[in-house]
């Protein structure tokens, strides 16, 4: 297992000077997904904040070939890129690489082609539930609860499980990791890297100015999420479900889940669930969902 | 079989046959009648290894546009073919074509856009594209329908150029109408070389496209775009003389002319429309009438002073849409205006619509409006028909 040590001593092909907020979370996730793919990588991107991340043209802040290409289309633009690939006879590594806007959303049928198909992408999700390069909308991805620009009262649905519409399709890699843990997402962005056909990771991605917590808090809040279960580390490989971290510690009985209230509380996006008046109604639907999806997890899941 | 030779097949297989022979390597394609046979056979040619390509069966036409974007951007010659609704569906991703410069090539069976449901002729599924920066050109038989296919894969990819193309052939008319047309098989390697990209996506050699630019680095690359659609004009001019000596044919270029050298009066239409105008124009001669027909095989770029150099000394010209700007006027009778405004010419115009929706237009519908017109009797924007509607 690697760890954040050796991952600081790595070549860097997101480079100093992108145009990243403070904190922002695709620093820690993109910067390790290409350390785990190296300089073999082409990289498709519809409109999110990496298309802003990396930097004014005809400048670029990312060292690997890169398509900016439209909102849903990062999986059918990289379809077309792993046969082109195929043709030439070159191994390089197809990314899509797309925000969850571009995923859960809009992007969602061109997915589903390209998983059923079985075209060769390794398609990354940085899901920091909400569209936030156009000022945090609410997106599939949001949780129940959350402020967004368009849900001012907090979101009234829960999230939608993309990892699940993924496992559906009988792809042969997805994973579900979060930005609290880097080597976390180095081994599952490796392991994806090895392996033909489409393959799917979700990176929780916190995110400071959307979520509304101070920038230092990036990985405390990446890891938080995992320790309440709001969020689950799992790799779904060759047919079989598995957990990993603390939430395989959680499955194995070893630990418990936090009560999700420590990881709202840091998110002034939730702050209208405990001042002025606090919505007991909404926490303990939250706490009740988390609870039921782990328990949907764990009746498919090997322990 | 790999030579040249003359075959009886649809307007669709004569796209598909010319996909072949391009040597095109990645092809991604959604079902849509009219279109639906081109993909067909170019998945049979694949399947039966006639050809080496890959094909790509996407959930949609805009993932059919944006996947051949995808590859093309690898440097693999690609293309894709739809019709009507698909193609409006893909309008998003055509930009996306045009302004990265990835010279794909696609075929559009036009079709009538719904409701109501139609799935006939009109060009009215292409027109809503013109102005995106592709290179469009419109066929009016089988032999056009092959040939164009072949010289825009070269105008295409032409380093002057490196813009998208669009092959139009009309729904039914031409997709499923069986007619002998000449195919080139191998000897169109000499026409056509191996695709040489002016940029790709390759990790020896990285490069971002389509990053934020500021919007004045933005209207030089329009600028660029618009410099050489211009350029192509001279370029298709090029290519199809160089076709032409290969081949054996005899096109004249972006425009068609027929008995225009003492026409006083001129039809100005596309595709087959502008083919059975001929026919019209030999029937017209016979009354006595100096009539002669231009028709456009590039729209875009637009020939303008192909245009107005054929139509100098002419009194009138009887122009022939299978489409309309609803609330302007035709698409062609807009360029038309805009070439005259800029050569400073005037000239007595008139505007038919014909054939909308897929409605069949004869040589004698056309005879009988130029009667009228000469005669002074149409509404300078006339409906073929309304008088009884």
């Amino acid at each position: 297992m690697v760890t954040v040590k050796d991952l600081a001593k790595m070549e860097d092909l997101l480079l100093k000077g992108n145009a990243a907020c403070a904190g922002c979370p695709i620093g820690v996730a993109l910067r390790t997904t290409l350390k785990a793919l190296g300089r073999k990588t082409i990289m498709f991107v519809p409109a999110c904040c990496t298309s802003v991340v990396q930097g004014i043209g005809p400048g670029a802040a990312i060292s690997v070939p890169l398509f900016n290409t439209a909102f849903e289309t990062a999986a059918s633009v990289a379809s077309g890129a792993a046969a082109a690939a195929e043709i030439l006879g070159k191994d390089v590594t197809i990314l899509a690489w797309a925000g969850d806007g571009g995923t859960y959303d809009i992007g969602l049928q061109a997915i589903s082609g390209a998983a059923e198909r079985g075209d060769n992408v390794l398609y990354i999700c940085y899901n920091n539930q909400m569209y936030s390069n156009t000022g945090i909308q609410r997106s599939g991805a949001t949780p129940l609860g959350a402020w967004t620009t368009t849900t001012w009262t907090g979101k009234t649905e829960h999230m939608k499980d993309m990892g699940m519409i993924l496992i559906a399709h009988r792809v042969p890699y997805v994973a579900a990791t979060s930005v609290g843990y880097p080597d976390d997402i180095y081994e599952k962005v490796k392991k994806a890297k090895e392996k033909k056909g489409f393959r799917y990771i979700d990176i929780l991605a916190p995110c400071p100015p959307g979520w509304r917590f101070p920038s230092d808090m990036t990985i405390r809040l990446g890891r938080l999420a995992i320790e309440t279960g709001f969020w689950l580390l799992y790799e779904y490989e060759d047919g079989e479900l598995r957990f990993n971290g603390y939430t395989k510690l959680v499955a194995e009985g070893k630990r418990e889940f936090k009560p999700v209230e420590e990881f709202l509380r840091l998110q002034d996006r939730f702050r209208h669930l405990f001042e002025p008046k606090r919505r007991d109604d909404i926490l303990e639907e939250i706490q009740r969902w988390i609870k039921e999806r782990f328990e949907w997890y764990l009746s498919l899941a090997k322990i | 079989m790999s030579g040249r030779r003359v075959i009886i097949d649809t307007g669709n297989s004569a796209v598909a046959y010319a996909v072949k022979d391009a040597e095109v390597k990645v092809i991604a394609a959604y079902p849509i009648t009219p279109q639906t046979t081109i993909v067909e056979k170019i998945a049979q040619f694949i399947e039966y290894g006639q050809m080496d390509a890959k094909m790509i069966r996407v959930e949609s036409e805009h993932s059919a546009m944006a996947a051949i974007i995808g590859s093309e951007a690898m440097g693999v010659r690609s293309f894709t073919a739809t019709s009507s609704h698909g193609l409006a569906l893909m309008h998003e991703m055509l930009w996306y074509a045009s302004n990265a410069r990835l010279p794909v090539v696609m075929a559009v069976a036009n079709r009538t856009m719904g409701p109501p449901w139609n799935i006939w002729a009109d060009w009215g599924d292409a027109m809503a594209d013109r102005d995106i920066g592709w290179i469009m050109s419109w066929a009016a038989n089988n032999q056009e329908v092959y040939d164009f296919t072949l010289i825009s894969y070269r105008v295409a990819e032409d380093k002057r150029i490196v813009l998208p193309a669009m092959v139009n052939l009309e729904a039914f008319v031409l997709t499923h109408t069986s007619m002998p047309f000449e195919i080139c098989g191998e000897e169109t390697r000499e026409y056509l070389p191996e695709y040489d990209p002016v940029w790709k996506l390759d990790p020896d050699d990285p490069i971002i496209m389509g990053n934020l630019f500021s919007p004045a680095d933005t209207m030089k690359l329009r600028w660029d775009m618009w410099e050489s659609m211009e350029r192509a004009k001279k370029v298709i001019a090029e290519a199809i003389r160089e076709y032409n000596e290969r081949f054996n044919r005899n096109y004249e270029g972006l425009i068609k002319t027929y008995k225009m050298d003492d026409a006083d009066y001129a039809i100005l239409s596309m595709g087959t429309i502008g083919e059975e105008a001929e026919v019209a124009t030999d029937v017209l001669r016979e009354e006595g009438l100096k009539v002669g027909t231009v028709r456009i095989n590039f729209f875009r770029p637009f020939p303008r002073e192909d245009i107005i150099k054929t139509l100098n000394g002419v009194s009138k010209v009887i122009i022939f849409e299978r489409s309309s700007s609803i609330g302007a006027s035709g698409q062609i009778m807009q360029d038309l205006g805009q070439s005259l405004l800029l050569e400073k010419m005037q000239l007595d115009v008139n505007d038919v619509f014909i054939g909308i929706g897929g409605t069949d237009v004869s040589y004698e519908d056309i005879v009988n409006v130029v009667k009228k017109a000469i005669k002074g009797d149409l509404a300078p924007l006339y409906w073929y028909g309304s008088e009884g509607w």
